[in-house]
């Protein structure tokens, strides 16, 4: 393929993975968060180069997957409206809701529901039907959170009374103190999603690094970028070091992107939120805040269900289920330790949340390990 | 039951009527002054069935339905889709077109000279096959009921060797080639509906694949497999010719060829260029000692052809650019854009 390949050299790939294997001395275990690093390692092979003493652990960082499944059938209830157009994120239509119902299932039976790239198609979409009611589905993490926070402020600005928003962003640094905080966790350290850190900086880190005693590695996404990361997670393990370090200087500072970040807390506000698959997390979504609360879709069409709080989704442990997507959520099983995985859960049809997107480490076990 | 007829348009119908299939003066005109002249036959005198000449030795037949939006896109047309990917289907087992039939499905309200445009694009495809157009049907649903135009074609194709083409003639060891760089009708497509926000150049990379694969088997290969990579790209004929074959493959993802332009747009969308749809495109597989020779045939009529692997094993797998093995996943039909 002539694919850029200035971060995937193999002859460098190989130098950093020896040196990973040279250099470590125990087993440790390290989390990527980010579902896009658990792709990437699987779909280029990188996990077949790690040193046997190094176990990754899947982290909960794929927004599609943790999309609680209220949420979801909030969006499929507003998709069938006649008078609205709902847009969202493509991979977010093939994640079923708590009646296994799709959003392509509901755009196949008459709902007008759009694949948006961007918010800024939203808003277009909602300036050329001016007579529909244009719903946006906003998922994500800090990622996508500030092109959301545009939207709500051009929509605003420009009076725009025909766009409202769902909203359903989470936040990364609650769910890992919610990792660190379970009884069982085996985690020792994190590579960070280097694209949230874009936005986010590493403030929010530091804290978590010294009160756990876990080292960060502020990490990217193609094969350089995340053996250096777990190089540099490794080092600081074997030293005995727990500190916030940036192996993506390339795309982020530590202070972040101010004004993406500015612009969030101007319109979002924390919230606890339902993640599919761990619960209600304190702090971890975001929610309106006056005056762009007036976007909100719950508030437009009226809340039936408080779903962002609600405990639902896939309870783990719940009897009728042999899924386990808790557990590999909270990195404390693999996704082939399920006895469902690859047989009554597939990607067509998901049991549990991490099966549902092709970032969940479930459905990257399945596409990509033989 | 005349007198029940839709009153006649004036002349020059701007747009497609119901009563374009209703079996009146208005199908009449449409077969009179766009398809006969399009199609034949040259007096103009119809028949319910097309008569052909018998033919010495095997046929082959297949038939395909095309739904395609938008109807227009950069590199071709539904119309010229509805000849080559009959035409190409007939190639992959080694067939050269003799025939075609054309059905079209049309909804009411479509422009007439769009209607136009296609019937011309058909004609050109089909005689730049070599092939002629000798049977077909009109039919008209109401607006909203379809999709602009629906065209079904079948074709039927004569078979000129004595090989047994197909997945179970694949051999363990047999090299797999490409005819050329993979996903540009995807891409092209995707960018033409202008849902996803971006631009380019690219065109499909629809285009007739009768000529090569009569180069493969003018000289003398012997070919074990040919599979045009339609829908779910060459992910899914790799893994259909391995279950069909009992077989399984090994590509390397460095060797699969992807123009930059195709490649970009994968990467920036989370899509995957292996599994991207083609209309020009296909998959050869043949004893590894006449690869060579296969090669040189391919790059005469697409200079990005490769060998890009070969028949081992049991499952299907792709060599990473870091030179590791893992598993080729299929595409699960629908192109969606990944969030991040």
């Amino acid at each position: 393929m002539s694919r850029p390949s200035r971060f995937r050299r193999p002859e460098l790939v190989h130098q950093l993975a020896a040196a990973l294997r040279r250099e470590i001395t125990r087993p440790w275990t390290l989390m990527e968060i980010c579902g896009g690093q658990t792709h990437a390692i699987l779909r280029h092979g990188l996990d077949q180069l790690l040193p046997d003493q190094l176990e990754l652990i899947h982290g909960p960082g794929c927004p599609v997957c943790i999309t609680a499944e209220a949420a979801i059938d909030r969006a499929q209830e507003l998709a069938g409206r006649p008078e609205v157009i709902l847009c969202s994120y493509g991979d977010m239509l093939r994640v079923p809701g708590s009646s296994a119902r799709t959003l392509l299932e509901v755009r196949a039976a008459g709902g007008d529901v759009r694949i948006v790239t961007s918010p800024s198609d939203v808003l277009a979409i909602a300036q050329a039907h001016p007579a529909r009611t244009v719903v946006f589905f906003a998922v994500g993490f800090e990622t996508t959170a500030p092109a959301t926070a545009l939207l709500a402020h051009q929509a605003l600005a420009l009076g725009l009374g025909n766009l409202s928003l769902l909203v359903c962003h989470g936040r990364v640094p609650p769910a890992m103190e919610a990792i660190l905080a379970a009884p069982e966790c085996r985690v020792q350290g994190f590579l960070a999603a280097g694209h949230v850190c874009t936005v986010m900086g590493e403030e929010e880190y530091r804290p978590i690094a010294q009160r756990h005693g876990v080292p960060i590695v502020v990490t990217g996404f193609e094969p350089l970028d995340l053996l250096d990361g777990l190089l540099q997670g490794v080092r600081q393990l074997e030293r005995g070091e727990c500190r916030v370090i940036n192996a993506y200087p390339r795309a982020s500072q530590a202070a972040g992107n101010g004004a993406a970040r500015a612009l969030m807390e101007r319109v979002f506000t924390p919230v606890d939120q339902h993640w599919r698959g761990l619960g209600v997390l304190s702090g971890s979504g975001l929610q309106l805040r006056p005056p762009y609360d007036v976007l909100d879709a719950e508030r437009r069409f009226g809340a039936t269900i408080p779903w962002s709080a609600a405990g639902n989704g896939i309870a783990p442990g719940e009897p009728a289920s042999p899924c386990i997507s808790g557990r590999v959520l909270q990195g404390l099983a693999r996704p082939t330790d399920c006895p469902a995985f690859g047989g009554r859960c597939t990607p067509e049809r998901p049991l549990g949340a991490p099966m549902v997107s092709a970032e969940g480490a479930c459905a990257a076990y399945h596409r990509y390990r033989a | 039951m005349d007198s029940f007829a839709c009153p006649l348009p004036p002349a020059g119908d701007a747009t497609v009527l119901l009563g374009h299939g209703g079996g009146g003066s208005l199908s009449q005109r449409l077969i009179d002054q766009l398809l006969v002249p399009a199609f034949g036959p040259a007096d103009g005198v119809l028949l319910d069935a097309a008569v052909l000449p018998a033919e010495a030795g095997p046929l082959a037949f297949t038939t395909d339905s095309y739904v395609v939006r938008p109807l227009l896109f950069p590199g071709g047309d539904i119309g010229s889709l509805a000849v080559f990917g009959t035409v190409n289907d007939l190639a992959m087992v080694g067939a050269s077109a003799i025939a075609l039939s054309l059905s079209l499905i049309l909804e009411e309200g479509l422009p007439m000279h769009l209607l136009q445009q296609v019937v011309a694009s058909i004609r050109l495809a089909a005689q730049r096959c070599g092939v002629p157009v000798v049977t077909g049907d009109t039919k008209v649903v109401e607006r909203g009921k379809g999709d602009g135009i629906y065209i079904n074609t079948a074709g039927i194709g004569r078979v000129d060797h004595g090989l047994q083409i197909g997945p179970k003639a694949v051999r363990s060891g047999d090299a797999i080639l490409v005819s050329g760089d993979l996903g540009r009708h995807g891409v092209a497509i995707l960018a033409a509906r202008q849902e996803l926000g971006f631009r380019t150049e690219l065109r499909s990379d629809l285009a007739p694949l009768q000529e090569p694969v009569r180069a493969l088997l003018a000289a003398d290969l012997e070919l074990h497999c040919l599979r045009d990579l339609t829908r779910g790209g060459l992910a899914s004929a790799l893994h259909e010719i391995s279950r069909g074959a009992g077989l399984g493959v090994l590509v390397r993802e460095n060797a699969i060829p992807i123009a930059p332009e195709v490649d970009a747009a994968c990467e920036l969308l989370g899509l995957d260029p292996i599994a991207m749809a083609n209309e020009g495109r296909f998959v050869l597989f043949l004893p590894a000692h006449q690869a060579d020779q296969a090669l040189a045939v391919l790059q005469r009529f697409q200079s990005s052809a490769a060998r890009i692997g070969c028949v081992q094993g049991e499952a299907v797998l792709l060599e990473t650019s870091l030179g590791l093995p893992r598993r080729l996943e299929l595409g699960r039909g629908e192109s969606l854009p990944r969030i991040c």
